[in-house]
């Protein structure tokens, strides 16, 4: 058995490094918004033949048409992120590079969204987060009658979600990674693995104080960390497996995605045996036990 | 004793293949000759077709791709309730999406999907169409709002009439009758009999046709111009008066045109007028392009993650790979029944849901082990172990489940997500814990069950004493 606790400092100091970079990102730079958040229009348009980027450039500039930015996404591809347009003005542009250059133009994808809607589902989904959090929490304390289950649990999984949120400032600063609606889907699986990985510890030592129930708490919480550790590992590693797969083969679009699964993966299980068990022992270990 | 007839693993065989057959690909030919055997058909998913009374059953097992995958638009609208009692606003609300249904029908557009919800003091008109590209027309239609009225000629001095009878007729219908698209019936397309050319026919309600009679009285030998949203169709000249209430327009129309005249006829106003708040249209080549990379990289995580288990477990790891290839086969069969509208996110969330669901698989193991370590037979081992690791499985994925269906929002309570990519999310998510909880509580066991118990260990097992005590 291995004395995990004896170095909770420790651990609370490294989760501390990151949280601290992170939410100094949050605050210092926030996120690059994607359009369900900003409003505003994108276009993407793959053509036959090799055109260049002022092309396309010009043309939208004699259309009045805003352009926040061109990026090349494949060979011979474009996306263009601009202000709103509506679907009449998306054709004039394509007929207009079209008929200019002799190019066939495909459209892949145009989207035009107004500024509110992101913010709407964003709202509503930590609302909803919110909600099912309380219902974590009731849940865990009815399951293992006792409230410091919950509440360590909680605050291993609010450790993961601040951890997520400060990376992905960090991505959104440095690698242009968007605050998209996928990301917050990212963020739920996250915060529902966190709790998944942590109840399986806390089942072990549920378990082991029932049975010895003179041992001092903090010995069964070593003990339990000790026995979990080899699962917690390799459910991580199949997950991460998964999902380095689907980041080097997927398509470009669900990159940041996969990233942001990958880190909520990792804090995830890190956080069950390094956060959530010495909170819990805090919290327990000092109290007298039968 | 006399052996019973085992019944479950002939469920489980059944359960199997049922499960296999959902699974099949779509209008695959599959060809080849086995000796002698030659073998050249089409697999289609399985089909269900029969009659029980006068109750059939009837379903299809197909992929349902959501609109990144396949292409498509997505379009939302929202209504301007601005000129309608606060009670009335469900109502016109409903009916709103009834009449863009017809107009979006009229599209042949394979299951549009159109949802309405409120949120806030917004009210909100989703429309999907999948395949749909062009969707400029689709707009002009759904937006359209085809008010018909009819115009005669207005009453002009003499002294204007030869300055008046040098400017198209069209420009001369200016008066605005009483008769409008209120008052017609029906509308449909007919065809000409001698001209062979398409026809919009009109079947006035009562007022409509007394209406129709007083206008194509006063107005013979003249034009009368039937307008849509201003814009005047048609102008045929009146012959003579005309009862009974059922009229024709006809135009230089294709058939189309014909057909998408009627529609508009047919539905009607809008009843409140609505505007474009979000429109994303993606094209198929890119959807394909989605589709392919994910099952592409969806295959080689899975060998990963079967290599990795075999080499680390052993035969626990074969074991675990079966559970996990009838986990998936199990998710995907669901996917198809239920349906379940499969975006990128969506697909996301099932690959990583493979991971996840191994998880369940390495509780077992684990506890087994512990309990073999400990000195337990191997079949004591295994009923100790698995009850152990049921309880974590049960509290771990209850939790998950939980947070699944608050996301799900079932009663679509304004307050939570009420549509879209989290709710997607939320229902994948909910399926893989459930189906992970039944590999892992039914099907692992039963292969542990039948392979486990008789592989070779050191210590001599001593299994029948143990079979049947509690």
């Amino acid at each position: 058995m291995i004395n995990f606790l004896k170095y909770k400092f420790f651990y609370f100091i490294i989760s501390g490094i990151v949280l601290v970079v992170g939410i100094f990102s949050l605050v210092r730079y926030g996120f690059v918004f994607s359009l369900d958040f900003t409003g505003g229009g994108i276009v993407e348009y793959s053509f036959d033949k090799k055109i260049s980027r002022d092309v396309i450039q010009k043309t939208t500039q004699t259309e009045g048409i805003k352009i926040v930015s061109i990026e090349e996404t494949g060979e011979n591809r474009y996306l263009l992120k601009t202000a709103p347009i509506d679907e009449k003005k998306e054709e004039t542009l394509r007929k207009k590079i079209q008929d200019a250059h002799k190019v066939r133009i495909e459209t892949l994808r145009f989207e035009t969204v107004g500024p509110t809607m992101g913010k709407e589902t964003a709202q509503k989904t930590i609302i909803a987060a919110i909600v099912a959090i309380i219902g974590i929490f009731l849940y865990l304390t009815i399951s293992f009658s006792r409230f410091t289950y919950g509440l360590a649990a909680i605050v291993a999984l609010i450790h993961d979600f601040l951890i997520v949120l400060g990376t992905y400032s960090l991505l959104s600063r440095f690698l242009d990674a968007e605050f998209d609606t996928l990301f917050v889907t990212a963020i739920l699986t996250t915060m529902s693995f966190s709790v998944h990985d942590t109840i399986v510890v806390f089942d072990k030592i549920r378990e082991h104080t029932k049975i010895e129930t003179t041992t001092p708490f903090s010995h069964l919480a070593n003990k339990a960390v000790t026995e979990t550790m080899v699962r917690s590992l390799n459910n991580s590693l199949t997950i991460i497996l998964m999902l380095l797969a689907l980041i080097l083969l997927g398509g470009l679009s669900i990159k940041f995605f996969v990233a942001t699964l990958l880190i909520g993966t990792i804090t995830g299980t890190y956080s069950s045996p390094f956060i959530a068990v010495p909170v819990l022992e805090m919290m327990e270990g000092k109290k007298k036990r039968k | 004793m006399i052996r019973k007839v085992r019944l479950a693993p002939v469920i489980f065989f059944v359960f199997l293949v049922i499960i296999i057959l959902i699974d099949l690909p779509e209008n695959r030919t599959l060809k080849f000759s086995l000796g002698g055997f030659k073998v050249d058909t089409i697999i289609h998913p399985l089909r269900i077709d029969f009659q029980i009374g006068t109750w059939r059953i009837k379903k299809n097992f197909s992929t349902h791709l959501g609109l990144d995958l396949k292409g498509g638009s997505h379009l939302v609208y929202e209504a301007d309730m601005k000129k309608i009692v606060l009670s009335d606003r469900e109502d016109a609300l409903s009916s709103l999406r009834d009449v863009v249904e017809k107009r979006v029908n009229f599209f042949g557009v394979s299951e549009p999907s159109i949802q309405t919800y409120k949120t806030g003091d917004n009210y909100r008109l989703t429309v999907d169409l999948p395949g749909v590209q062009d969707v400029s027309e689709t707009m002009a239609l759904i937006g359209k709002t085809a008010e018909l009225d009819f115009r005669e000629e207005a009453a002009m001095s003499s002294a204007d009439i030869k300055e008046a009878t040098q400017t198209p007729v069209i420009l001369r219908l200016t008066q605005k009758t009483d008769l409008t698209g209120r008052h017609i019936k029906k509308s449909s397309i007919q065809f000409d009999p001698n001209t062979g050319k398409p026809v919009v026919a009109l079947i006035f309600n009562g007022e409509g046709a007394k209406l129709f009679e007083e206008i194509t009285k006063r107005n013979v030998g003249k034009a009368l111009g039937i307008f849509l949203d201003g814009i005047p169709i048609s102008a045929p000249t009146v012959q003579q008066a005309i009862s009974g209430g059922e009229a024709v327009i006809s135009g230089d129309f294709s058939v189309d045109e014909a057909k998408n005249l009627s529609i508009a006829i047919n539905s009607g106003a809008l009843p409140v007028p609505i505007k474009l708040k979000e429109l994303k249209a993606i094209g198929p080549t890119l959807g394909a392009e989605h589709v392919r990379k994910s099952v592409f990289a969806g295959m080689i995580g899975l060998v990963a993650v079967v290599v990795f288990m075999v080499s680390y477990y052993g035969f626990f790891g074969i074991i675990a790979s079966f559970a996990l290839l009838i986990y998936g086969l199990i998710t995907f069969a669901l996917f198809r029944a239920i349906p379940v509208v499969l975006t990128l996110s969506g697909v996301a969330g099932f690959i990583l849901s493979i991971g996840m669901a191994v998880d369940a698989n390495i509780l077992i193991f684990e506890r087994i082990k512990e309990e073999e370590r400990k000195g337990k037979s191997r079949d004591i081992a295994i009923r100790i172990g698995f009850g152990k690791a049921i309880s974590a499985i049960k509290d771990a994925n209850l939790t998950t489940l939980l947070v699944a269906f608050i996301l799900f929002n079932p009663f679509n309570f304004s307050l939570f997500p009420q549509f879209g990519l989290v709710k997607g999310f939320a229902l994948t998510l909910g399926i893989g814990v459930l189906t992970s909880l039944f590999t892992g509580v039914v099907i692992t066991r039963r292969l542990i069950g039948a392979f486990y118990k008789n592989q070779p260990r050191s210590k001599p097992p001593n299994r029948r004493s143990n079979r049947g005590k509690k």
